[in-house]
């Protein structure tokens, strides 16, 4: 069975929801703890969302240093299904596995709703499972969800198909372009503000939208 | 002992939100005059001496660390 490890970070929050959705989706997930320098055999990795370490300096950038983002990152690079989830997606970006930063919402408030979401890229690790075009709701939850990026990235993340999902109606934090998930060249990392893995039961999110998340990685993984 | 200060810049094309709130929160406390803030950060860090090799590695701290090139700029300088 495809084993998948989530990533403790002090001041992560949504770990044990990221295992939850792991599990539902039929794959084992192992906590993996910020400290450790081993992934520990795991075929993927979810930086789950939260406030790592405080949030202090900028999001993400101290946890980008945890003993256990070398070895995220050297899989990553060598092809390791990443997925990023809000904090996490930080943490990938200061990381300089995805291009780009996140900054506060440009309407200054921290904001939690249930969020729709154009999928626009199907091929890559995490997204097998959605059609280009379809529309998802999934809890989205965060102070500092714009993405923003100079000109000539934001246009070769255009370019090559990289936003994987985009803002529907409304573009709920300042993100150039709507964009709400991007994902590297290879397609292997993916990173998104709003959380799948609050949307995997209709008893406590909008809907199931977010299982294909999971479900999706299963297929590479086999 | 001496002080090297690193001052941290959101880029100009950055929206600054922060800056935004204080400089909306100018008029509603009566001062007038003020047509832009930015909010940025300042690093105070204690080195032994300021010799080139230090500049050279509180740099590298500054755009490791300190700032996010991509969002960010940043000068460092011996505090006088």
């Amino acid at each position: 069975m495809s084993t998948i490890g989530v990533v403790t970070f002090p001041g992560s929050l949504d770990d044990r929801d990221a295992r939850t959705a792991i599990e539902a989706a039929g794959a084992k997930s192992v906590g993996l703890w910020h400290a450790d320098a081993d992934l520990h055999g795991v075929d993927a990795v979810v930086l789950p969302g939260g406030f790592s370490y405080g949030d202090y300096l900028r999001c993400g950038a101290i946890a980008r240093f945890a003993p256990i983002m070398e070895r995220v990152i050297e899989s990553a690079q060598a092809g390791m299904p990443v997925l990023g989830i809000c904090n996490g997606f930080q943490i990938l970006c200061e990381s300089h596995l995805l291009p780009g930063a996140l900054i506060r919402n440009d309407h200054r408030t921290f904001l939690c709703r249930d969020q729709d979401l154009i999928v626009e890229n199907n091929s890559t690790a995490w997204t097998s499972d959605y059609e280009v075009g379809q529309r998802i709701t999934i809890p989205l939850k965060n102070g500092e969800g714009g993405f923003v990026a100079d000109a000539e990235t934001v246009a070769r993340l255009e370019g090559e198909g990289r936003v994987v999902f985009r803002y529907a109606d409304v573009n709920p934090n300042g993100s150039v372009n709507e964009i709400a998930g991007i994902t590297n060249e290879r397609g292997n990392v993916v990173g998104l503000m709003p959380h799948p893995e609050h949307a995997i039961s209709d008893l406590t999110g909008p809907g199931t939208d977010g299982l294909g998340f999971f479900t999706s990685v299963l297929k590479v993984l086999v | 002992m001496v002080r090297v200060i690193v001052d941290v810049m959101p880029k100009p094309e950055i929206l600054d939100p922060q800056g935004k709130a204080v400089l909306g929160a100018l008029p509603r406390l009566g001062f007038g005059g003020v047509s832009d803030v930015r909010q940025g950060k300042r690093f105070e860090l204690e080195v032994e001496s300021a010799d080139d090799a230090t500049l050279a590695e509180v740099t590298k701290i500054a755009e490791t660390l300190l700032s996010n090139p991509v969002i960010e700029d940043f000068t460092v300088r011996v505090d006088a």
